[in-house]
This record gives C-alpha cells, sequence and structure tokens, in this order.
C-alpha cells in the first residue's frame, strides 16, 4: 500500500499502469492499443518489470488524457479476470468502503 | 460576521477568471501537468484517489448562511453531495470535475468563498476558536486578529515560497478551542497586569511525522504589534528554515535544532530593525477592521426563559441541551454545537441537505451566522434561549441533533486510504466502526469526555497525536495496523500521546479501544475523573497490561 511515487519497479506478479483522467479525475486504465479505459478489464496487464517500465514510459510521454500514471498489482482469475492487486487499488476501482452520505 | 469591500469582490473575480484560462490551456494541451500543477494547487485542487478535490478556507470558522448555501449549491451541482468539513476550519469536495471547476470556483467566489492558500508553502488559513465572539470571558474577538492575519497574508509575495507549509492559530479565551499549542504559531490573546492587550507567543508546535508543541518565544506582544512580529518570524524562518530536506523544513525543526532561546533572540533582533515600520498598527487600522464585524442585535432577555423550562421535561431534548448547549456572555443566549457525527456516518461530512437546513435554520434563529470547528463540527454562535426548543427539533429532523459532542463517538478522523492519495490505512471507517461500539448514549455519557483522533498516515491530519486516544494507520506487508496512543490532548494543557503498545490489525482495532476504555471506568479515581485524568494519574502501563493481556 506504498504510495505509487514511492514503489521501485520491481515486478513480482502481474500490473497494470493506471492513472487519472485529466478532465474529471476519474480511474482510468492503460489500455494495449495505447488509450486509456475507465474499466480495469480492458488494463493492459503485463509481468515484467521491462514490460512495465515500457507501458508506464508510454503513458507517460501525454499527459492530455490521463495523469499521475503509476504502475499497480492486478491479481488475475482462472477465468482471465482481472482483479485491482490490493487495498489501494480495490478502493480505486470500488469507491469508498464505506456508504457514501446521500 | 465581517462583510467583504468591493476590492474583495473583485480581486476573487479576477482570480477564478484567470483560473479559468489556466484550466482552459490545460485541457486544450497548452499546458502540461508539470506547468499546470502549482497553479491548480494555489487554487486549493488537489489530484486525490479518485478524483480532484477542491479545498475551501473559512476564515476563522465563519461563515454566513448564504456562503453555507452556497456551498450546499456546489455540492448537489459539481460534487455527489455532500462535503466534508476538515480540521482545519476548511471545506473539501471530493469528487469535482477539473472541467467544472471554474464554475464551481465562479459559483463560491460571488460569495466571498475561495480556495487560495489552502494548498502550499505559505500562510494557510488562520484557524480560531469557533465560539469567538459569543463564549464569556473571553479577552477579544480573536477573529479580528485573525482577520489582520488574513489581509497580511494572502498573497503575500515574501511568504508565498516557505520553506514549508506555516499554520497560525489564534485563541483568546481562557480555554484553548483552537489547539494553538500544535501549530506553527500559537496566538493566545490575553491582558497583562497593566490590562493592555496583547499576545502570548508560541512557535514550532506542529503534528505530522516529528511532532512537537509548541514553545513559549515571548510571553507578552502588544497586539497592535502583531503584524510587524509576525513578519519577523516569518523572516527569520524563510531565512534559516530548511528547504534542502521537506521532512526537516518545518518551522518546528528550526526551532528545534537551534532552541527557542536562541530562536527568540534572532526574532527579536528582526523585530527591532521593522518595529516602528510600516506594519504598525495605529488604532484606527485595528478599528477599521474592528469595524467590519457586525455583530448580532441581541434582545434583552433572561436566562432559563419559561420556553426551555417547560422543553427540558423532555428527555431527549434535556440530553442533547446537556450535551450540545454552552453558556453565552448574552444573558438569555446560548452556543449550540451541531455534531457532524452521527454514528456511523463518516466524521465531519454533511450532505447538501443538511447545509441548506444549517443554513436555514441559521437564518430564523441565530442571525445568520454558522461557525466550524477543528473538531469538524458545527456551531450556531447565537442562538435565543427560547428558540432552542424548536431548533432542536429541527436539526433532529435532518440528523443532526446526535447528542455526542466530546464524547468518545465524536471522533475526529481524516479521509485515509478511503480518500487519500498519501494514507497507509483507512480512518473513516475505523471511527465508523469504533463509535458503533458505544452508540449507547448513556454508555457514552457514563464514561464522559473522551476524544478519539485517527490519522490514516504519519501526516497526522485527524491530530492523532493529540488524541486522548489516538489512532495511527501504518502499513505493515501490505496490511493496515494501526498504532495506538494516549493520553494527547489539544488544549490549553496539550501534550504528545504516549505509545501504548505494538501496532494492531485493523479488525483488533475497535475491540482494543473498547478494552481501553474498559480499563479506564475500572481505574478512575471516581464519576468525575476524566478519561485524560486518568492517564496522566496512572501513565499507561496499566492499560497496556490490561488490553495486550486481552488480544
Ligand atoms: C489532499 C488531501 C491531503 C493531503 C495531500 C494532505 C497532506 C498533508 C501533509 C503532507 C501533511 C504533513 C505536513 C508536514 O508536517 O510538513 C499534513 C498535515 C496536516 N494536515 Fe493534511 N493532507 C490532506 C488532507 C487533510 C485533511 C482532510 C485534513 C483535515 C481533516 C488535513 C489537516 C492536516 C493537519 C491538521 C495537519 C497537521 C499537522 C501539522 O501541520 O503540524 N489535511 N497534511
Ligand atoms: S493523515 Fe495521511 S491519510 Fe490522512 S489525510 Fe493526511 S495525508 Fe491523507
Amino acid at each position: 500500500m506504498a504510495a505509487p511515487q514511492q514503489q521501485k519497479l520491481k515486478v513480482n506478479g502481474p500490473v497494470t499502469v493506471t492513472a487519472n483522467r485529466l478532465t474529471d479525475g476519474a480511474v482510468v486504465w492503460r489500455t494495449a492499443d495505447g488509450g486509456w479505459s475507465a474499466d480495469l478489464a480492458d488494463a493492459a496487464i503485463v509481468t515484467t518489470s521491462d514490460a512495465a517500465i515500457a507501458l508506464l514510459a508510454a503513458a507517460q510521454q501525454r499527459d492530455i488524457e490521463a495523469v499521475g500514471a503509476y504502475v499497480a498489482p492486478v491479481l488475475l482469475g482462472e477465468d482471465g479476470s482481472v482483479q485491482p492487486g490490493n487495498l489501494r487499488e480495490r478502493i480505486r476501482v470500488a469507491g469508498p468502503t464505506f456508504e457514501l452520505p446521500h | 460576521m465581517y462583510v467583504y469591500d468591493e476590492f474583495d469582490r473583485a480581486f476573487l473575480a479576477e482570480r477564478v477568471a484567470e483560473f479559468r484560462d489556466q484550466v482552459g490551456r490545460r485541457l486544450s494541451g497548452a499546458l502540461s501537468e508539470d506547468e499546470f500543477k502549482p497553479l491548480r494547487l494555489m487554487n486549493g485542487v488537489y489530484l486525490q484517489l479518485h478524483a480532484y478535490m477542491l479545498r475551501i478556507a473559512i476564515p476563522y470558522g465563519t461563515l454566513n448562511s448564504h456562503q453555507l448555501r452556497r456551498m450546499a449549491h456546489v455540492a448537489r451541482r459539481y460534487d455527489r453531495g455532500y462535503g466534508h468539513f476538515t480540521t482545519r476550519q476548511n471545506i473539501q469536495f471530493n469528487w469535482i470535475k477539473l472541467e467544472e471547476l471554474p464554475e464551481a470556483m465562479a459559483a463560491l467566489a460571488e460569495v466571498g468563498v475561495h480556495g487560495i492558500q489552502t494548498s502550499g508553502n505559505c500562510i494557510r488559513n488562520v484557524t480560531t476558536d469557533q465560539w469567538a465572539g459569543a463564549t464569556p470571558g473571553e479577552y477579544d474577538d480573536p477573529r479580528i486578529w485573525a482577520e489582520i492575519l488574513r489581509q497580511y497574508s494572502t498573497l503575500h509575495p515574501e511568504f508565498t515560497y516557505l520553506p514549508r507549509k506555516f499554520k497560525i492559530a489564534i485563541t483568546a479565551a481562557p480555554q484553548d478551542r483552537a489547539a494553538i499549542k500544535v501549530h506553527d504559531v500559537g496566538l493566545r490573546l490575553h491582558r497583562n497586569e497593566a490590562g493592555e492587550l496583547g499576545f502570548e507567543v508560541l512557535v514550532g508546535g506542529g503534528l505530522g511525522r516529528t511532532p512537537f508543541v509548541g514553545k513559549l518565544v515571548r510571553p507578552f506582544l502588544p497586539a497592535r504589534d502583531l503584524l510587524s512580529y509576525i513578519e519577523a518570524i516569518m523572516r527569520v524562518y524563510n531565512q534559516y528554515g530548511r528547504r534542502d530536506n521537506i521532512y526537516k523544513a518545518r518551522i518546528k525543526i528550526l526551532v528545534h535544532e537551534i532552541g527557542a532561546e536562541e530562536f527568540s533572540k534572532a526574532v527579536e533582533a528582526e523585530w527591532e530593525a521593522i518595529r516602528e515600520g510600516a506594519l504598525k498598527m495605529t488604532d484606527e487600522m485595528i478599528a477599521e477592521i474592528r469595524g467590519r464585524f457586525l455583530y448580532p442585535d441581541f434582545a434583552t432577555l433572561a436566562d432559563n426563559p419559561p420556553e426551555l423550562a417547560e422543553a427540558l421535561k423532555d428527555a431527549r431534548f434535556a440530553t442533547w441541551h446537556a450535551n450540545s448547549v454552552h453558556t453565552h456572555k448574552v444573558p438569555g443566549h446560548a452556543i449550540v454545537t451541531i455534531s457532524l457525527k452521527p454514528v456511523g456516518a463518516p466524521p465531519g461530512d454533511a450532505t447538501a441537505d443538511q447545509m441548506d437546513v444549517v443554513a436555514d435554520l441559521a437564518d430564523r434563529y441565530a442571525f445568520g451566522e454558522i461557525r466550524v470547528g477543528h473538531e469538524q463540527n458545527l456551531c450556531l454562535p447565537n442562538v435565543a434561549q427560547k428558540d432552542l426548543p424548536a431548533l432542536w427539533a429541527a436539526l433532529d429532523a435532518a440528523g443532526l441533533a446526535t447528542p455526542n459532542v466530546n464524547h468518545v463517538s465524536d471522533i475526529i478522523a481524516c479521509p485515509g486510504l478511503d480518500y487519500c492519495s498519501l494514507a497507509n490505512a483507512r480512518a473513516i471507517p475505523v471511527a465508523q466502526e469504533i463509535a458503533k461500539r458505544f452508540s449507547d448514549l448513556d454508555r457514552s455519557r457514563g464514561i464522559g469526555r473522551l476524544h478519539i483522533n485517527i490519522s490514516g498516515c504519519i501526516n497526522a491530519c485527524g491530530h492523532h497525536h493529540v488524541g486522548h486516544i489516538g489512532i495511527l494507520g501504518v502499513e505493515k506487508n501490505g496490511q493496515e495496523f494501526y498504532q495506538i496512543t494516549l493520553g494527547g490532548r489539544a488544549d490549553e494543557k496539550a501534550q504528545l500521546g504516549t505509545l501504548l503498545g505494538p501496532a494492531v490489525s485493523y479488525e483488533q482495532v475497535p475491540g482494543l479501544i473498547e478494552d481501553v476504555v474498559e480499563t479506564y471506568l475500572e481505574l478512575r479515581a471516581g464519576p468525575q475523573e476524566l478519561f485524560i485524568d486518568t492517564v496522566a494519574r496512572l501513565g499507561v502501563e496499566p492499560f497496556k497490561e490490561r488490553v495486550y493481556a486481552a488480544h
């Protein structure tokens, strides 16, 4: 759960690149075709440091779609489904862990 | 209330136009994020875990009903229908879109509200007692002095790039409700033996990674010399404060390293050189600011009117009255605290509808004035006692009459991992779980005054060091853990808490807090002894033994 800036790019497991969309701050993931998606299922998943660094570098090249890109862990299900890899990322996907005021 | 003039309004309108242009250029790609980030931060715009967050300053915690209603509008129209009141007399909107920010800011600027200097290495929103101007025994209204500092420090060119953020708090009552001892500069307004008004000046308090209680650098500063003396402090800090290491950049580190005496000498030397200069305040200048604070036209009323006596026969009203109503300096009136800590809700959050209700009630019963306290509660400082029953009924209908102010469920908590990009662990759901354990009002009343403070990381936005019980979220192997401290306090006897023992898991926290409270109930000298006093008398050892034996 270390802050993303503090993460070293030691990759031991599947990871993705995530960021916040510029226009509204929404959580987005880097896709294989070089775009961004608001659905984790569309995310490009890589498993080596080199691939993660390349994915991140590409994501950071243009910062007018998404900002603050970093590498985040994911969990892969047997059926190929993708889940966020730690609590911080789970909260980014699902929102705060309590009922919001309404 | 303070009355803003044309200058303030024109300035804010220009600032919004400037920001609108900057956002436009960012969205078009003309500005990169590196170029834009310092600009947005100067307007209180952060990027958080889920979205942009807009932080708005509430100068010295004072709002009028129009301003609060406008905040409700912004929450409803541009956010998800709620806002979060913080420990720094700010409100934060958590889900605001960059595209819509200029519009939201324009709406706020129309009522004189903005996010300037709520971020960055400048003098932040000056905070004070939420009971200012209403509480008996006050030496003066501290807001007048906070306003003088606000005008002086806003866009001050010399103090826009300090080594680090800078926070000033003022109290003018014998009881410190502004936590002045844990601010970079703490000012205590009082009178000397000759009856003159002046400040006791403390410097170098603060929480975060390296917590300190502020040190006395001057027992009495004539009030009219406030600006030149603050300028002298800022200059010494600006010159000697460290810029090479962000963790050592706050003034508290400077004061600690050179000692309060040396620091004070350096300030006095600088002050001697400038005290008779442009910053020397004349009586006319002070009177001018003082004159901009309009006070209610209080009716001549007697204490304990028959309407109140009658209503007190209702047990629910009586409970709320005992908990949330405080003595006013004008007979027949009262100060009302509105708990934003209903059991099970996120501490400090208010919905747009609740903000509207409070604004309407302020208009009807409290001369249109609302306050925000660092405990993340609201306050109506000027209510006629005869109106208390009707006010209570309306608050109750809006879910705003939980009688738990200063009780164990009146928890201060930062946003933690549920919102904050710096967090190690969650804070809000921990507060909710603890509050649920103590939802029985008779039990919590029996426990008495007990402050729990929770922060999701070492930055200490939830003031955990100065909670009677402090809870700090840390991370261990990717899991949330919590360190517990006992015996901290943020009042006139401010001190930092003592670590109870090893950190415990998320699941263990509520049970552990219950054990701490049960231990207190067994060990206290009598029903009058407060938790904080039992800890002061016995230390943390007896608590540690019991609590860790059980876990
Ligand atoms: C975007 C969200 C926030 C960020 C990035 C943030 C960041 C920080 C950081 C880095 C510090 C440590 C500063 C230092 O010691 O040099 C700090 C301290 C503090 N923050 Fe926050 N904070 C955030 C939200 C809040 C909120 C929501 C509150 C109130 C509920 C708050 C109130 C405080 C207070 C009272 C301190 C006290 C420590 C001190 O200055 O001595 N902050 N914050
Ligand atoms: S204490 Fe840490 S987690 Fe909480 S708001 Fe401050 S920076 Fe965020």
